[in-house]
């Protein structure tokens, strides 16, 4: 109880109070959230060019999107390639950095530097860097593997290269990030009597790591792997950076979501279509999300 | 099973355990190197020469150190310019978010009121929310107001607590001070915002400055937001001014500046990181395992 004066204009006060600090995120949900995801809601039944008055056009939008537009297929193609390979090599990565960053020996905090560095550069500033080390002709990487008599491929000029091109500038900044941070302070978290009785009863390094680690990290790694597909889901920078003027090219290979949909509604000015857009990656993520915890929730230890 | 592997594991397994320290070491350097040396090539591209930075085999020292580059910078680009603009709005949106959301987080965590848990609850599941499907209706308020191609969609929304993630964190870290501090206050007749900002600020500092990092991180990476809202090239961010330097020549770019912008921008968060190791860290591993 903290009433000190728990009378009725004392409590009238309090909560007015209350009402007076949380003021800030009364008006973020009202303006920043729930008024703007309204409004896109019904900004996705028009057209609108933002010049002209909005015409209601019922489900046009998406009729178009699913059964007309190509460059809208094509960009969901580019994302879920993209995903399907951040979102586990997010996870595994980061997971392996973990368990060598957490054995006891000298040194330790310099490597732990070393791994969490690449991750808190802007990523503007790394993909400008991994442009010019993964530039074809004169590029560090092509050179190194010159060196070793492979022939590079074009990066990002080859539409075959150009996305995985950029799965390696996020993986780089992903490795030794939050993800790795957490699974580390979860692997720290696990008794060491677990594994002691373990190594006891003669079970092998990958008996325990499967049997103890996994399971005992496991609510960390839902954890990452929902946040992991949010986030890749909506890959904006590395694409418009790393593409002259943020084309999504070579031949849209690297057209991401939310590249075509920055498109639509600040280059073309289809307001609509864009929050059509906007709501359909919505109801994607959240239905992903849904699924992740249903399938992986029953199999997670809460320790 | 023999006995004394069961009393002593450790000792029993010392040359097998030497071996894989040493294999941990290994694999743990090669990681290391693997990962820094992009950062070291680009500080490396930085200090050379025009012919040497196209020079095969490539060097990683620089044979002259090209101080140019830092000069070129802020030739080709208003870079200048474009660094006092993000300092100037990252500090307001840092101070912003840290405030407000304090703010939030006390009334939050302490005050009481009909539908706040209810409030907190909808704020909380706002952070589910993808930030495109509210970028267009903002965009088109921010308009009617007149407010494109200024600060202040950058700036204004930072002072709305900057997310429900930076108001969770701190109402954890608030509901850890004991109530008795307040109660004193209150007896003594203070008002709750002398009680905020002499009690629970000045104890909160290691959870303001975790904020503020986080906060800082966001805003001086940020690149969509400055991208839609801001057009004329004076008013551009770090983040735009990268990106415009790339796209100033279409064959050639210039790598040796580029670069040299590139560690201008990152300079500030390195630094940052090393003075402040210990809240970076376990501020971020604070959000798993709290989330």
């Amino acid at each position: 109880m903290n009433g000190v004066f728990r009378t009725g204009s004392a409590r009238r006060r309090e909560a007015l109070a209350c009402y007076g600090f949380i003021l800030p995120a009364i008006l973020f949900l009202l303006l920043m959230a729930i008024g703007p995801i309204v409004a896109s809601f019904v900004i996705s039944f028009t057209y609108w060019d933002v010049m002209t008055p909005p015409q209601w056009i019922g489900l046009e939008n998406y009729r178009e999107m699913f059964l007309e537009d190509d460059l809208f297929r094509r960009s969901l193609w580019n994302t879920l390639y993209f995903t399907a390979f951040v979102v586990p090599l997010g996870t595994v990565v980061p997971f392996l950095v973990a368990m060598l960053l957490n054995s006891k020996i000298r040194g330790m905090h310099i490597y732990r530097t070393c791994f969490y560095l690449p991750s808190i550069v802007p990523v503007v500033a790394g993909s400008v860097l991994w442009l010019w080390l993964l530039n074809p002709d004169l590029g560090l990487v092509n050179a190194a593997l010159g060196a070793v008599g492979i022939e590079g491929p074009l990066w990002m000029y080859s539409p075959r290269w150009s996305k995985m091109s950029i799965i390696l500038v996020t993986i780089w900044g992903m490795a030794g990030g939050p993800n790795m941070l957490i699974y580390l302070a979860g692997l720290q978290g696990v008794p060491r009597s677990l594994y002691e009785a373990a190594e006891i009863d003669g079970a092998r390094w990958f008996t325990r790591v499967w049997n103890i680690t996994i399971p005992m990290v496991s609510p960390y790694i839902l954890f990452t792997l929902v946040m992991g597909f949010i986030q890749a889901f909506q890959v904006f920078t590395q694409a418009y950076v790393m593409t002259p003027r943020g084309d999504g090219g070579p031949v849209d290979s690297t057209l991401f979501y939310v590249l075509y949909l920055y498109h639509k509604a600040f280059r073309q000015f289809e307001m609509g279509y864009a929050s059509a857009m906007a709501w359909v990656l919505f109801v994607i993520i959240l239905t992903i999300t849904a699924i992740q915890f249903k399938l992986l929730g029953k199999r997670i230890h809460y320790g | 099973m023999k006995a004394s592997a069961a009393i002593s594991p450790e000792r029993s397994a010392t040359p097998a355990q030497h071996l894989r320290r040493a294999l941990t070491h290994v694999v743990l350097l090669a990681g290391a190197v693997v990962f820094v040396f992009p950062l070291l090539w680009m500080v490396s591209t930085s200090l050379k020469q025009g012919a040497e930075i196209f020079s095969t085999p490539p060097t990683l020292i620089p044979s002259v150190f090209e101080w140019n580059n830092y000069s070129a910078a802020f030739d080709i680009v208003p870079f200048g310019r474009h660094y006092l603009n993000s300092v100037v709005i990252v500090s307001v949106c840092v101070f912003g978010n840290v405030l407000t959301a304090a703010m939030c987080a006390y009334g939050f965590a302490r005050l009481r009121a009909p539908g706040r848990n209810w409030i907190f609850g909808v704020f909380l599941a706002t952070m589910m929310l993808p930030p495109q499907v509210m970028m267009i209706p903002l965009f088109i308020g921010f308009q009617k107001i007149g407010w494109i191609d200024t600060w202040k969609p950058l700036i204004v929304p930072a002072f709305l607590s900057g997310g429900a993630f930076n108001v969770f964190l701190l109402r954890q870290f608030f509901m850890t001070i004991p109530r008795d501090l307040e109660e004193a206050g209150l007896i003594d007749g203070c008002s709750r915002i002398a009680i905020f900002a002499r009690i629970i600020l000045p104890l909160s500092r290691p959870a303001l400055v975790t904020i503020a990092i986080f906060s800082f991180m966001y805003h001086w990476n940020d690149f969509l937001t400055p991208l839609i809202y801001l057009h004329d090239q004076d008013k551009y961010t770090l983040a735009l001014s990268l990106n415009l330097f790339k796209g100033m020549y279409i064959t050639k770019t210039p790598w040796g500046p580029l670069m040299a912008a590139s560690v201008m921008m990152v300079a500030p968060v390195v630094a940052l990181f090393f003075a402040l190791q210990r809240h970076f860290v376990e501020g971020i591993a604070l959000t798993g395992l709290k989330g």
